[in-house]
């Protein structure tokens, strides 16, 4: 299973790119993984402030539906609309061109994972 | 304890002790004491023989709509009733009045769905229609709620014409109610339609939805473009709901003029008239609005060698998958009386549709003309304004009473116009059909023209 070093993740098993002050938000293989095959994303409107932890918007997959979380306190500034046609980026390549959002950071965030702790996470949970 | 099998005293007394009660009355304590019984005073039990022929003295009493001249209508429409309708429906293959659990091993079901869903669509003038609702009312909260979804919840009125039927008002408002949104009611003008302006300033920026009946409850056509434009141009979604689904034979469903969602009561396409149900609700909207459509849908797709076959789709909005965050609490749909529908409405085909609405509307255009010709008392609330059907006829006393004394003169001449509240004029809603006779027009005239010496 891939887990980039460069990550960071949280424990809803989205990861958390830093490029300045925004950052980059997706979901981490293992949650593709579990999800299956994405059907259909829902991506929040940009300029919406956010709480660290709040909805961010939703996965849909042939099998389930699954809500995604900000990993930080901010402001939604651009999300990956390509995913409105092919959602499946989101499966064949979780940590690339299936990015879901890019946000301003605005205040701190949820305490965050490095690759290291996020395994021994999934470890732990029976992964 | 097994799924199907009922429960014995040990199953009862561990539900009991899990739930921390120490009788099975107790469970139902918040049941008011008064309405509670003991005992009920019934009858000894009677042979099959006897308990029919009771049962047809006792349904004998009743009068209905096929065995007298009769104009109501308010909602339930007298149409025509093709016996192919029932001996299709009657079949043990289709003779369930759910979508089935196991879907795909139904394909006849769910081919009848599909089908149901393409004509309501095309009738709706819209891209999508769900696999039906359980009626009219329902089908009115699901395109409130759906509309306050798709505005991200942020919107948290529903403006609703008053000539919205007033039951369907009603559901909508228990609704509401209990999810924190208003509801905001806007009266018809003086011509008995309602002002698109008026609607769209009703909420100050806060509506999530536009809601108008076409035809209305008082009989009329409203402007629908106009009711479009307007609920567009204050941000938020246009809802026709449709009470008389035979219009849809001769008039555009709102899709055409703009609307986002066109939903109703399809009671008038094959249905016949039962003591208020069942009904069959029916919901369409945009291709881009689906994801938050409620209910069942049945998509179309081929199987592993190529061949057309039919599966449930978008079943991730539902409940069963979604829980609480479902789109909708419905989980199921009409599925024998949308069948009842689907067999009606290909039965006549678009050719037949467009006769039975024609008929319709010729015969309350001559039950309008003929009644008119009786003069004053008798009068149109709404003189000018175009009618599908059914109009509101005023006449030399309220409605209640002009509706009594006709009954008891034999002829059902139309619904009170204010049985349910309502700022329109206290008269009789008369509707007719492709199924009125000219005996019937005959006798409402002869009963009308007494009543009003």
């Amino acid at each position: 299973m891939s887990v980039p070093n460069d990550l960071r993740y949280t424990r809803t098993h989205e990861w958390v790119r830093e490029e300045g002050d925004t950052v980059v938000v997706g979901i981490t293989h293992y949650a593709q993984e579990q999800l299956g095959e994405v059907v259909y994303v829902e991506l929040p409107e940009v300029g919406r402030t956010l709480d660290a932890g709040e909805e961010l918007g939703t996965l849909e997959s042939v099998k389930a539906v699954s809500e995604f979380f900000s990993p930080v306190a901010g402001e939604v500034a651009e999300v990956n609309e390509r995913l409105d046609d092919e959602p499946g980026l989101v499966n064949d390549d979780p940590y690339g061109e299936g990015w879901l959002v890019k946000i301003t950071v605005s205040g701190d965030g949820a305490e965050l994972m490095d690759a290291a702790a996020y395994e021994a996470f999934l470890a732990e949970e029976g992964h | 304890m097994h799924p199907w099998i009922g429960v014995g005293e040990a199953d009862r007394r561990r539900i009991l002790d899990e739930l921390g009660l120490d009788s099975v009355d107790a469970l139902f304590e918040t049941v008011p004491a008064a309405v509670r019984t003991d005992r009920l005073d019934l009858p000894p039990a009677e042979d099959e023989g006897r308990l029919m022929a009771s049962m047809r003295a006792l349904s004998g009493r009743n009068t209905t709509a096929a065995a007298v001249p009769s104009f109501l209508g308010a909602g339930a429409y007298r149409h025509v009733q093709p016996s192919a309708v029932d001996a299709v429906l009657s079949r043990a293959e289709f003779f369930t009045s759910y979508t089935p659990y196991q879907p795909e091993i139904s394909q006849g079901t769910l081919q009848a769905i599909f089908e149901f869903q393409t004509v309501i669509a095309g009738l709706a003038g819209l891209d999508v229609a769900n696999a039906s609702l359980y009626d009219g009312a329902t089908a009115l909260v699901e395109a409130a709620l759906m509309s306050h979804r798709l505005l991200r919840a942020k919107r948290n009125t529903v403006v609703v014409a008053e000539t919205v039927h007033p039951m369907y008002r009603r559901v909508l408002e228990t609704y509401a109610g209990a999810l924190g949104i208003a509801v905001v009611t806007v009266p018809p003008g003086e011509d008995g339609r309602t002002d698109p302006g008026r609607l769209a300033a009703a909420a100050g920026g806060d509506a999530c939805c536009l809601v108008v009946q076409s035809p209305n409850f008082v009989g009329i056509v409203e402007d629908l473009p106009a009711v479009a434009e307007a609920a567009h141009g204050a941000g938020a979604m246009a809802v026709q709901v449709v009470a008389e689904a035979a219009s849809l034979g001769i008039l555009h469903g709102g899709g055409r003029f703009g609307f986002d969602i066109v939903c109703g009561e399809a009671q008038s396409l094959g249905l016949p008239l039962g003591f208020g149900g069942p009904h069959l609700g029916f919901f369409a909207c945009r291709e881009e609005h689906k994801r938050q459509m409620p209910g069942r849908l049945v998509g179309q797709t081929v199987d592993a060698d190529g061949r057309r076959g039919f599966c449930l789709t978008l079943s991730t909005r539902e409940q069963h998958i979604r829980r609480a965050k479902a789109t909708s609490n419905i989980c199921s749909n009409h599925g024998l009386m949308a069948l009842a529908a689907t067999v009606f409405m290909e039965l006549l085909g678009g050719s037949g549709l467009r006769a039975m609405a024609l008929g319709s509307h010729a015969a309350a255009e001559e039950t309008k003309r003929r009644v008119l010709m009786l003069g004053d008392p008798w009068r149109l609330a709404y003189p000018i304004a175009p009618t599908f059907d059914e109009f509101l006829l005023v006449g030399p006393a309220p409605g209640e009473e002009l509706a009594r004394r006709a009954a008891e003169a034999g002829v059902f001449a139309g619904v009170p116009s204010r049985k349910w509240g309502g700022s329109w004029p206290d008269g009789l809603l008369v509707a007719a059909t492709e199924t009125t006779r000219a005996g019937e027009i005959r006798a409402l005239v002869e009963v009308l023209g007494r009543i009003g010496r």
